[in-house]
């Protein structure tokens, strides 16, 4: 071996997992956040998985088509998935901004930042407000944690011949889950748009210009997203299946 | 030790310049979604009550289309199909367990079904 050849130990450390630099070109803050974002999504299948187990062992279950059928304030009966086809647009629609202010954040362009992210903010609190009609129409309704609606209100949500105490029994556990998985979601969003005016009132005062990288956008981002991944499957499995 | 991590910040920048979102590539992301979730709504206003589809049948069509949704929103918006893939395997591996829960307790509800009956 030639002494003008590099040492091996050198040749080794030049490697990406030998320490000096990150093996995932990563910044810190962004890969901490993917490993929440990762047991977080843990959080939530867990839940969701528990609702598919209990619903699937179900000799009976309240129908989606029956339950979700209103549009809280216009439309009392007959228009199952509509209001919550609008509640998933405007969260679909509140990610895109949300990507479109990471992109802006590519460019350094404070302003348009600024607008995505007020953009991103108030579809979350229209997803909230959306969210709010549809858990006081189900109260109104009777359903509650711990509590049912009345047995003729009910036999509405049924298909089928339930028996009573079928009916009694997994109306509750709809109820239960329903709104522990719904309101464990909403509080995800709400906590988002808290998360998203401070980061905004961060791109106000400059705080990013100054730090050179709109990294923390990306980083809010990311959970904003999650957010609306986790809200894909509810609607799905509360309301399609 | 700070200048290093800048120093690997703006290399990191630099180097996603090349391939990250662009507008045409998130609008393009959105119409996407936009279009599976109608999909979804045709099946479940339209195509199952009028042909009368078993929920055995609909129910996988709407976990697939679920799924292609999941997958266009870590891939694109989450911009995890840009990362190294060292990160992308961290992330999505670590999933085999959530699946290894979904098989354990729709097994047992199986058997739960049967107690309840």
């Amino acid at each position: 071996m030639s002494t003008a050849v590099a040492h091996p130990v050198d040749v080794v450390k030049s490697t990406p997992w030998s320490g000096g630099r990150s093996p995932f070109d990563v910044e810190y803050g962004k890969m901490m956040m993917w490993f929440f974002l990762l047991s977080d999504a843990f959080t939530f299948s867990s839940l969701l998985i528990s609702y598919g187990a209990l619903r699937f062992s179900a000799p009976a279950w309240p129908s989606p088509s029956l339950v979700f059928q209103s549009f809280p304030g216009l439309i009392e009966h007959g228009a199952p998935l509509v209001f919550v086809g609008l509640m998933t647009f405007i969260l679909i629609m509140s990610s895109v901004t949300m990507v479109l202010a990471v992109e802006a954040g590519h460019r350094n362009s404070k302003k348009e930042v600024v607008w995505w992210m007020i953009g991103t903010i108030i579809g979350g609190l229209m997803f909230l407000s959306c969210q709010g009609l549809e858990w006081n129409h189900l109260h109104s309704e009777g359903f509650w944690w711990g509590h049912i609606p009345t047995k003729q209100v009910m036999l509405e949500f049924f298909k089928g011949n339930p028996t009573d105490r079928q009916m009694a029994m997994t109306s509750q556990q709809f109820a239960n889950l329903f709104f522990t998985i719904t309101g464990f979601h909403g509080f995800h969003v709400f906590s988002g748009v808290i998360i998203n005016i401070i980061i905004t009132i961060n791109v106000l005062l400059g705080t990013y210009k100054k730090r050179g990288s709109y990294l923390m956008i990306e980083k809010v981002g990311l959970y904003w997203h999650f957010v609306d991944l986790v809200w894909v499957f509810v609607f799905t499995f509360f309301y399609l299946v | 030790m700070s200048s290093e991590t800048a120093n690997i910040h703006v290399e990191g920048a630099a180097h996603g310049e090349h391939e990250t979102m662009t507008k045409a590539r998130i609008w393009r992301v959105f119409f996407i979604l936009l279009g599976i979730t109608s999909v979804e709504f045709i099946i479940a206003l339209w195509l199952a009550p009028t042909y009368g589809l078993r929920p055995g049948i609909v129910n996988p069509v709407y976990i697939v289309l679920t799924l292609f949704k999941a997958y266009f929103i870590v891939a694109f918006f989450m911009h995890l199909k840009f990362e190294k893939v060292g990160l992308a395997l961290a992330i999505i591996v670590p999933i085999i367990f959530i699946i290894g829960l979904i098989l354990v307790l729709t097994n047992e509800s199986h058997y739960w079904i049967d107690l309840r009956r």
